[in-house]
């Protein structure tokens, strides 16, 4: 792996990238997405609480899904035009719930107040349309499209356990950024939400061998098996220290309610590795691998300046913007 | 590839980029008024440009919505429909593309929530330098993305290897022949349609008695900017076309109508272009006009439809939106010198008193910026075809190989989708306008919170 030379690495580094951004994405717009998902199970003025919660962030947080999908069609258009004709119908749906939960953040509170109740039902039926179409599209890409029976229920698999995950993720944040009453729900929602994620993630992780041999050759070998153990032992961990936390509101009331949180994003972040593992160096699983389905190095070049000037400032500001909302959702008013 | 796959791509994409140029056109410029206002507001501490402010913020955020959740949509329909323009022209078009994500996109969505909803967690003056970024943020992406797609227009230091178009020199592609032109027109355009925008809604809640200081206060800073950006916009868009015969002929003679070379061309207002036939029915013509207006001279030559067989775009679509953009566009300008005219005679009122007529047509033409825009896109896009880049790569050849009826499927729900919301948001601004609320002040408590503002 040394010896590559720079045209070899470039198109790992712009995989770094992509793979950074979308795992960013998943994470941050997942909880927005999450909290949509939740949006039925509470009150008017919870409703209105929760989505002051998201309220700032999630132009931003969908703008990495931008950078991810940007990156596959800039450095490895050959892998997009194949990924994307491929979840043609289920990328249109996630963008008519992407577009549906969009627009409801605005027209929720400035249509005429007999349309709030549809437009907070767009909201939810948004957030879940793009959810669950993410987790299909997940699980179609894993099996590498295939079209079978099987491969079909196992992407409805993580079709059903994706939307769970952010519901999760959801709950999590809202533990954080809000108090008294709408806290104690969210508890009572990662409680229940966290069953059904993990029995799904443990259902994916025993299907993903039986629907690609690659993963079984590059897990279940010696000494590879030990190596990558830490991963599924961590991920228990974090399931259960979600349970424990929410179990426990003494330790909410002591302000260690973030932990929800920061163990289902460490599950996220543990999920997205075990998958890159797997997939590893392919881009198309079974077609195509990454450099294959790299455009040239001069182009490259030219973008590489550009992401490695710009991420830095990007990130450096997505934090300044999470700082400046930091602590407990308040009411948004435009300045 | 069957031909009905092609059309239904290019109807889907039409349809889309068509509903997602609705409002970056409104929110580039709008981030720029938006500034003034905030800085007016910072300058005087005048209550009556909090106004100004309040109202122009919320009509902002709803249209970056709109403008961010169909941009989404584009992102992915490059891949999805024109799989194969990627593939030949992406060494070129992806770093355009991903120096629009990468120094644009972020940057105006990261600071709008600082802009929309910070204005009381940071300092007045990061809350001002918030407003830049967004406003410098649109205008940013509208000038990669203009850059890409005059580069499809009049492409530029390039080479062809086996087929693919590589970069050669990345100043010529950025700054290629009609991308200046072209990024001064769009511009224009869009100052133009917020303008208007401004104009009508303002208009319309003097009419319904709901007015402020404020409604004034942005009556006159958009009369003040189309009285000079509507001539402007007469000369920049002359310069345009000047080019585009340059770069373009095939272009020229459809929106001109001509359909053979010929000395001396007549300037045609009118008529009903037949291509079946090669000839314009019913043509209402001015002598020489055209010839006067393109080369200066009254004898000069002019290449017909005739002179570029199987690689001119279809006469009629290109023929009629040229003339409903031009059309809308010296409206504007009788409209904007009316206007102008009647603030300055009143420049020391802080109410401007227009006639009953006069703010009746600003309100019918809240949205005329949306036409001329659409119309100008439909002159320069179809004028391309049957190139996606021109001259070099057929439309045709990139085409998806999806079957027709999934993109004939997700075409009918976007357009359902597109619909709604289209009704929706004008509904919505005609309620805003309306119902011009406050900005609370507070913190805002209990059965308030959330609804007080946003």
């Amino acid at each position: 792996m040394f010896g590559m030379t720079w045209a070899e690495w470039l198109p790992l580094l712009f995989l770094g990238v992509m793979g950074l951004a979308l795992l960013v994405y998943v994470v941050l717009d997942g909880y927005d997405l999450g909290v949509g998902l939740l949006l039925p199970a509470a009150s008017d003025a919870e409703k209105d609480t929760m989505i002051a919660s998201i309220g700032p962030f999630w132009d931003a947080n969908e703008t990495w899904l931008v950078l991810g999908v940007g990156v596959l069609l800039v450095a490895f258009p050959m892998a997009h035009s194949i990924v994307l004709q491929a979840l043609y119908l289920p990328v249109a749906v996630m963008l008519i719930g992407l577009i549906l939960r969009g627009v409801a953040f605005d027209f929720r509170v400035k249509a005429p107040p007999r349309y709030q109740p549809f437009w907070n039902r767009a909201f939810f039926a948004g957030s879940l349309l793009a959810a669950s179409a993410q987790g299909w599209m997940l699980g179609h890409y894993v099996t590498g499209f295939e079209s079978g029976v099987l491969g079909h229920a196992f992407a409805l698999g993580v079709a059903l356990t994706l939307p769970a995950a952010y519901c999760l993720l959801g709950a999590g944040w809202l533990i954080m950024k809000c108090e008294r009453d709408l806290q104690r729900r969210a508890v009572g929602w990662a409680r229940r939400f966290l069953w059904p994620m993990a029995l799904g993630l443990a259902a994916i992780s025993v299907a993903t061998p039986l629907v690609s041999p690659t993963v079984v050759a590059k897990w279940f070998t010696l000494p590879n098996f030990f190596a990558l153990l830490p991963v599924p032992l961590v991920s228990a961990l974090a399931l259960l220290t979600v349970r424990w936390v929410s179990t426990h509101p003494a330790l909410i009331e002591a302000g260690h309610g973030w932990l929800v949180f920061a163990a289902t994003v460490l599950i996220f972040v543990l999920a997205f590795f075990g998958l890159a593992y797997s997939i590893f160096p392919n881009i198309v699983i079974g077609r195509m691998t990454l450099w294959e389905a790299a455009i040239g190095t001069a182009s490259l070049n030219i973008v590489f300046v550009g992401v490695a000037l710009t991420l830095p400032v990007i990130i450096a500001y997505t934090c300044y913007m999470y700082r400046v909302f930091w602590g407990k959702a308040r009411a948004l008013t435009y300045g | 590839m069957s031909p009905d796959v092609l059309l239904l791509s290019r109807l889907q994409f039409a349809a889309n980029i068509s509903f997602h140029i609705l409002f970056p056109t409104i929110t580039i410029a709008l981030g720029w008024y938006l500034l003034y206002f905030r800085l007016r507001h910072v300058q005087t501490r005048a209550a009556t440009w909090e106004q100004t402010c309040y109202f122009w913020t919320k009509v902002f955020a709803l249209s970056f919505a709109l403008g961010v959740v169909s941009g989404i949509v584009m992102s992915f329909q490059f891949g999805t429909n024109w799989p194969g323009f990627m593939q030949r022209a992406g060494d070129i078009a992806g770093p355009l593309l991903g120096y629009e994500v990468l120094t644009a996109f972020f940057l105006e969505a990261s600071f709008l929530g600082i802009m929309l909803f910070g204005r009381e967690r940071v300092p007045p003056a990061m809350h001002l330098a918030a407003t830049f970024f967004v406003a410098a943020g649109t205008t940013l992406s509208a000038f990669w993305i203009l850059s890409l797609n005059s580069w499809m227009q009049t492409p530029a230091g390039y080479e062809v290897v086996d087929g693919r178009l590589l970069p050669v020199d990345w100043f010529a592609i950025v700054f290629n022949p009609s991308f200046p032109y072209r990024f001064a027109h769009v511009l224009l355009a869009s100052f133009l349609t917020a303008s208007f925008l401004i104009l009508g809604l303002s208009a319309w809640q003097v009419l319904k008695r709901v007015d402020t200081i404020g409604t004034h206060h942005a009556l006159r800073a958009a009369l003040a900017v189309v009285a000079v950006a509507a001539p402007l916009q007469v000369f920049v868009g002359d310069m345009h076309g000047l080019n585009t015969l340059e770069h373009q002929p095939a272009k020229i003679a459809a929106i001109e109508g001509i359909w053979e070379r010929q000395r001396g061309a007549p300037l045609t207002l009118f008529g009903l272009p037949d291509e079946a036939t090669g000839s314009t029915r019913y043509a209402l013509e001015i002598p020489r006009l055209a010839s006067l207006i393109l080369t200066h001279d009254l004898d000069g030559e002019l290449a017909g439809i005739a002179d570029f067989p199987g690689a001119h775009p279809p006469v009629a679509p290109v023929f009629f939106a040229f003339r409903v953009m031009v059309g809308v566009g010296g409206l504007m300008l009788l409209v904007a010198a009316l206007g102008a005219w009647q603030a300055w005679r009143q420049r020391g009122n802080a109410r401007l008193a227009l006639p009953q007529s006069f703010l009746w047509l600003l309100a019918g033409m809240s949205f005329s910026g949306w036409l001329a825009t659409l119309a100008g896109w439909y002159v320069t896009e179809i004028g391309r075809q049957p190139f996606i880049v021109y001259g070099q790569l057929r439309i045709a050849e990139v085409v998806t190989t999806l079957p027709a009826r999934y993109v004939g499927s997700t075409l009918a729900a976007y357009v359902v989708v597109y619909g709604l919301l289209l009704i929706t948001y004008v509904g919505v601004l005609k309620y805003m306008a309306e119902h011009p609320a406050q900005r609370p002040t507070g913190a805002a408590t209990g059965a308030e919170f959330g609804k007080a503002g946003v």
